[in-house]
């Protein structure tokens, strides 16, 4: 067990957030609230999430200083854009009708998961997530090819047309999938942290979550047992401010959603999403954390540009919400970095930018041609025996 | 009789039972601001206020449990589930909880609550999205569990499930909200929970279905028809207590019985007709009673499996020639 000690959680009053941190709840019971801020209440809670979740603060960074080569940031950017214009594909096969059912796109956090890239051992580290997966597997080193085949439903996709977009899945470079019931992965998560553990090695799991899923009583279970066994994880929720259509001050009865790994002895983090280099910075503290057998509990405030699938008419936010947020766009951020920093010119971007883009149409192009999965594989891959005898 | 689609019948049904009884409220994600997440609940929050249309966290056992709890304390809850695949994670509190509270009180509570939503396939959603759990909560003594076809059904039964003192199970399809039909305007328009609903008549085979597989039943009777077979099509609409006489009635006059039953075939409701079948109606068989399910496997996400994952048109038609020994 972790003693209460080693247990840290950054301190509000540091962060100097804006009143408004209470859930909505409490404005019944007189606390500061949403919409009560500074005397400059807005309309409706809706008005601007800044008056609903402050992000936390970002550093001013060099990434030398946190041990990252010229290189490993040209690549943190490099793979935020494919992200984003693989997503940006498959919005559109997706109003083609290539690609069914849900389609969850991870446009705007990509920050998160490209320092996920650089913070982790890829190959042994693992990495477990909900539905919203693109990015956290075009991240780890999936290929855009195997992706979008699996999108589109095809057999060169990574589980042969089997999962599709919610269920992303590749074993070598330790993602250990794309799940869709929420909440439902965390426990597995606390399970392959004690995988790593039982067997002796020192990698770790991130078990990813949403804002949202952070209400389900799995998640809590699992924080228990984590804190208990001393697992190697780290819990993070990725507070996109939104669960579909509910914001997070009307799910949760607390809004520093961090704070409750303390309730299980862990370490707690706040992390603003919008900043790569702040997020690879912090999370990586927590990771080696992990790796010394001390699990924690952190929240990365980060936002979705586009509607929770495919089918949200997003009737709950306004227009300058999302502006605000998309005026602080990690890509773009990242981009004035590096010219800021002498790391590459805004040619040298602008090629690189077209390679990636190419790259992200390729798939769409790989997608097609690959095949519908023939019918026999319907059967397969329900158990390891080739002739189990299904009934009919 | 208005003409409404099955959604707005299911509205219809809460709203008019909600205007009836100040006990009945609805909980659940997303009914209350977002109007629903398949627009069933729409306008109800502006109409009954936030005391009432409640949204809930991501927290299905946490608010299914809360709904047995109030219904101890004599409220009548309406728990909304997004869909039936996340009443998983609240499954302990129906099964041990709502069926159970009952009888271990030695009759002294009464847990009259309704859970609802969206049941079954509907499209690409995967392997976990795509379960239908009629076999698994109609296993239980305790609950109800009822399973609609229609417009009308949805509304009827609704109400029933509503005004019943005891825990009723009430499963949609996703594909059937926009579905149009007739239904009754009765302010006290109530289907009995428990008996089912010849929807075709028909000489040669009967076939026994529920919820959305009933449409796919009743093209294959079309198929047939064209063939010069008159299918008898029974929508069981309850699953628990089911209505064997009107099965039976049925087989009397066909003597062959086909059950579709879009869910996996072991110890599916397709195996319990075939059984009851067999056990009570055994003289008027002239043929094995047989059934279409899905596939036994989990629900595969590409477009050409999961179309051949549910119960097929032709796979209806063919077992209806088989039992009839035609060819
Ligand atoms: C147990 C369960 N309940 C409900 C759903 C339906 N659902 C899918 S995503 C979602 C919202 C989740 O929000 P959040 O956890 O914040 O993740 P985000 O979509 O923002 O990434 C809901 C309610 C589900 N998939 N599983
Ligand atoms: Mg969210």
């Amino acid at each position: 067990m972790n003693g209460v000690s080693g247990v840290y959680c950054p301190d509000l009053d540091h962060l100097q957030l804006k009143p408004g941190f209470m859930a909505k709840k409490n404005q019944e019971t007189g606390h500061t609230a949403v919409g009560q801020t500074n005397g400059t209440a807005p309309a409706s809670a809706y008005d601007s999430i800044d008056h609903l979740i402050d992000l936390a603060p970002i550093e001013d960074n060099d990434h030398r200083e946190l041990g990252l080569s010229d290189e490993a940031v040209c690549d943190m950017y490099r793979n935020m854009m494919l992200q984003r214009r693989f997503e940006e594909r498959a919005a559109q096969a997706y109003g083609r009708q290539r690609i069914g059912g849900f389609l969850h796109l991870y446009n705007g956090q990509e920050a998160i998961s490209a320092a996920v890239r650089h913070v982790l051992r890829i190959g042994e580290d693992q990495v477990i997530t909900a539905y919203r997966d693109h990015g956290l597997g075009l991240a780890l080193g999936m290929t855009p090819n195997g992706c979008m085949a699996e999108l589109f439903g095809r057999i060169d996709g990574y589980s042969r047309g089997k999962g599709g977009s919610m269920h992303f899945f590749d074993k070598k470079n330790g993602m250990c999938g794309g799940h869709g019931i929420v909440g439902g992965q965390i426990p597995l998560g606390a399970g392959i942290a004690f995988g790593l553990k039982y067997k002796g090695t020192d990698n770790v799991c991130l078990a990813f979550m949403g804002d949202g899923a952070a209400q389900q009583g799995a998640v809590h279970e699992a924080a228990n047992l984590a804190g208990l066994y001393d697992l190697p994880v780290v819990f993070i929720v990725e507070n996109n401010i939104y669960g579909m259509g509910t914001a997070v001050d009307r799910s949760s009865a607390t809004l520093e959603l961090y704070k409750r790994g303390e309730a299980y002895g862990m370490h707690c983090g706040l992390i603003n999403g919008m900043d790569v280099l702040q997020v690879y910075k912090q999370l990586k503290q927590h990771v080696e954390w992990a790796r010394k057998g001390e699990p924690s509990f952190v929240e990365i405030r980060t936002y979705r540009y586009r509607g929770h699938s495919m089918s949200d008419p997003q009737k709950y936010r306004t227009k300058e919400e999302m502006e605000n947020r998309q005026n602080q766009d990690p890509i773009i951020r990242l981009k004035l970095y590096l010219e800021n920093k002498g790391l590459a010119t805004p040619e040298e971007i602008d090629a690189w930018d077209e390679e990636i883009n190419q790259v992200a149409l390729e798939s769409v192009n790989f997608a097609e041609n690959s095949p519908f999965p023939p019918v026999e594989t319907m059967w397969e891959d329900v158990y390891v025996q080739q002739d189990y005898p299904f009934i009919n | 009789m208005a003409v409404l689609q099955l959604r707005e019948a299911l509205r219809a049904a809460m709203w008019e039972e909600m205007e009836r009884d100040p006990n009945v409220f609805l909980i659940g994600e997303e009914v209350a601001e977002y109007n629903g997440a398949y627009k069933v609940s729409q306008g109800m929050l502006d109409h009954f206020g936030a005391k009432r249309v409640i949204d809930s966290p991501i927290s299905e056992a946490g608010f299914s449990g809360l709904g047995v709890g109030a219904a101890m304390m004599g409220l009548r809850p309406i728990i909304e589930f997004m869909t039936w695949n996340f009443s998983m994670v609240a499954a302990d509190q129906i099964l041990s909880n709502a069926a159970r509270i009952r009888y271990m009180s030695g009759g002294q509570y009464s847990i009259p609550i309704v859970f609802r939503g969206p049941n079954g396939s509907a499209g690409q959603l995967g392997a976990t999205h795509s379960n239908s759990f009629e076999f698994f909560y109609a296993n239980v003594p305790g609950l109800k569990v009822v399973s609609i076809s229609n417009p009308d059904d949805a509304k009827g039964l609704l109400k029933s499930a509503i005004r019943d003192e005891d825990p009723v199970l009430f499963m949609e399809s996703e594909v059937m909200y926009g579905m149009k039909g007739e239904v009754s305007d009765h302010p006290d328009y109530l289907i009995p929970i428990g008996k089912a609903r010849v929807g075709r008549e028909g000489k040669h085979v009967t076939i026994v279905t529920w919820n959305k597989a009933y449409w796919t039943v009743m093209a294959a009777a079309e198929e047939l028809a064209k063939m010069g077979y008159e299918a008898e099509v029974i929508d069981l609409r309850t699953i628990r207590p089911m209505d064997i006489p009107t099965v039976l009635q049925s087989v009397r006059k066909t003597n062959r019985c086909v059950v579709v039953d879009e869910s996996n075939p072991l110890a599916s409701i397709a195996s319990e007709v075939a059984y009851r079948i067999q056990a009570e109606g055994f003289d008027h068989l002239d043929a094995p009673v047989l059934r279409v399910t899905n596939k036994d496997v989990p629900a595969p996400y590409a477009k050409n499996l999961i179309e051949l994952w549910v119960p097929t048109v032709d796979e209806i038609v063919k077992a209806c020639k088989a039992v009839m020994y035609a060819n």
